[in-house]
């Protein structure tokens, strides 16, 4: 038998040495995380404009990946009256490197909506044609879900989009992120109707309807599926004065 | 003297009748699955697509291993009081060991799965080996024995998540093969796949159905139930 003060050693010992173990492997394989997340990121980001970039997008390298981000991407950060905001204040709200794609949004989001900071992309593709990408942000069943939209240039019509979430459902609600077919169906609605109202892109369990504002919902992840109409209708309308904006001038 | 040490040497690492049991019985007669009905909660959720099924086997199979070895070198000294405490501790850490080596080499599937693999922690295979054989085994026959359960694991892993991907979505490991439209290898117009296996219920229904297939086939096993 053990005396107490034995298995106190013990523990104290077999704890110190896993947590010492751990904290190594974890300081010295950041730098690697930090790369291959910022990566994903970028991916993320251009996977709404995968059409544009052209077929190979899925088997471009990291280095492709970072390369066309720098060289054809635009990037602003936004507040939420339209105003673009300078590199040292996004700095000064606690992100390091200033650019929209180190902004948390999982942080943005836990912000009152009147403070909040959101990202737009420009993409300025090989035939000169710009699209423009934004980031919503909502809730799906088990937890957060979120998405890149990108539009043409009359930041009306949806040019693509990528969806990504924390936990849904393989195979169910994560077909957000991995059934491409149904993704592609945002593509060519609009978010506008004829008369300028705002109608976003709905999403309809049984099938759509409306040719232009709705694509068909997934079987089996109706509440996955809602959370995107939610956020698109709710996140893209952030982007209302950005929008309203840029179509005067 | 010398000779009963080297005949101890040689129990220790051989790899005879004994060891080969070791390594075979988890497979078959003693699945943990199929036999013993452990893990369950782990074969419900993660037999939706293969390729999930397939990098969780792999995990559970070197965590199972490493864990089985690591008890089985500390078990003189593991406090009895706290040996659950410290047998959790060696899970959690091989976990997190696979979750940040994941992390740094395949950081897509580290995305995709990162759910499960804290999961593994769970799971009740890996804390059931160490209770019941490496607290009270050598270090090499632990280790077979982990390698052993964790296969055991993801034999019926592989074999339910083919069902389930076969029949709910017509593909397998991604690529489409039955299903209504042309860009699938077999094409049956109007073909449906059936919704429900994706869904967690039809997991209970392969897995009893697994189980009771096993038991026909193999008639040693109709004795012990």
């Amino acid at each position: 038998m053990h005396s107490t003060r034995q298995t106190i050693i013990f523990v104290f010992i077999m704890t110190a040495i896993v947590a010492l173990v751990l904290s190594f492997m974890s300081t010295g394989l950041k730098p690697v995380h930090d790369k291959n997340e910022a990566v994903y990121n970028k991916k993320a980001i251009l996977s709404a404009v995968k059409d544009q970039i052209g077929d190979g997008f899925d088997a471009l390298t990291d280095d492709q990946i970072s390369d066309i981000f720098t060289k054809q991407i635009e990037q602003k950060v936004m507040d939420m009256e339209g105003g673009f905001i300078s590199k040292e204040d996004v700095m000064a709200a606690g992100y390091k490197g200033g650019m929209a794609e180190n902004l948390d949004m999982a942080k943005e989001k836990k912000k009152p909506e009147s403070d909040r900071l959101l990202p737009v992309y420009i993409y300025t593709a090989d035939d000169n044609k710009k699209y423009y990408i934004f980031n919503v942000r909502g809730n799906g069943l088990w937890d957060e879900i979120w998405g890149n939209i990108a539009f043409e240039s009359d930041l009306n019509t949806i040019a693509g989009v990528s969806f990504d979430h924390k936990a849904e459902t393989p195979g169910l609600g994560a077909e957000i992120k991995d059934n491409k077919d149904w993704a592609g169906q945002f593509i060519g609605k609009k978010i506008y109707a004829d008369d300028g109202m705002y109608k976003s892109v709905g999403v309809i369990k049984g099938g759509a309807k409306d040719p232009v504002h709705e694509v068909d919902g997934i079987s089996g992840a109706t509440i996955t599926a809602d959370g995107v109409a939610e956020m698109m209708k709710r996140g893209l309308k952030y982007y209302e004065p950005f929008i309203k904006m840029s179509k005067k001038g | 003297m010398a000779d009963v040490q080297v005949a101890k040497k040689e129990a220790a690492f051989g790899f005879g009748k004994k060891e080969r049991k070791l390594l075979v019985d988890p497979l078959n007669d003693n699945n943990p699955i199929t036999v013993q009905v452990l893990g369950i909660c782990s074969a419900l959720a993660v037999t939706t697509l293969l390729d999930k099924a397939l990098v969780m086997s792999i995990a559970v199979i070197f965590v199972c291993a490493f864990a089985n070895l690591f008890t089985s070198l500390l078990r003189m000294y593991i406090p009895k009081q706290v040996r659950m405490i410290v047998q959790l501790v060696i899970i959690a850490f091989l976990v997190t060991v696979v979750e940040l080596t994941l992390k740094a080499v395949d950081y897509n599937i580290y995305k995709e799965l990162s759910v499960f693999i804290g999961l593994i922690i769970t799971n009740c295979i890996i804390m059931g080996r160490l209770e019941a054989f490496a607290m009270a085994n050598n270090p090499w026959r632990s280790f077979l024995d982990g390698v052993g359960n964790g296969i055991g694991y993801g034999i019926i892993l592989i074999i339910v998540a083919m069902i389930r991907e076969f029949f709910g979505k017509g593909s397998l490991l991604g690529y489409k093969i039955l299903g209504p439209s042309s860009d699938f290898l077999i094409t049956i117009p109007g073909y449906q796949p059936n919704n429900l296996m994706v869904l967690f219920p039809s997991a209970m229904f392969v897995i009893g159905v697994l189980i009771w297939v096993h038991r026909a086939w193999n008639r040693k096993l109709i004795d012990i139930s």
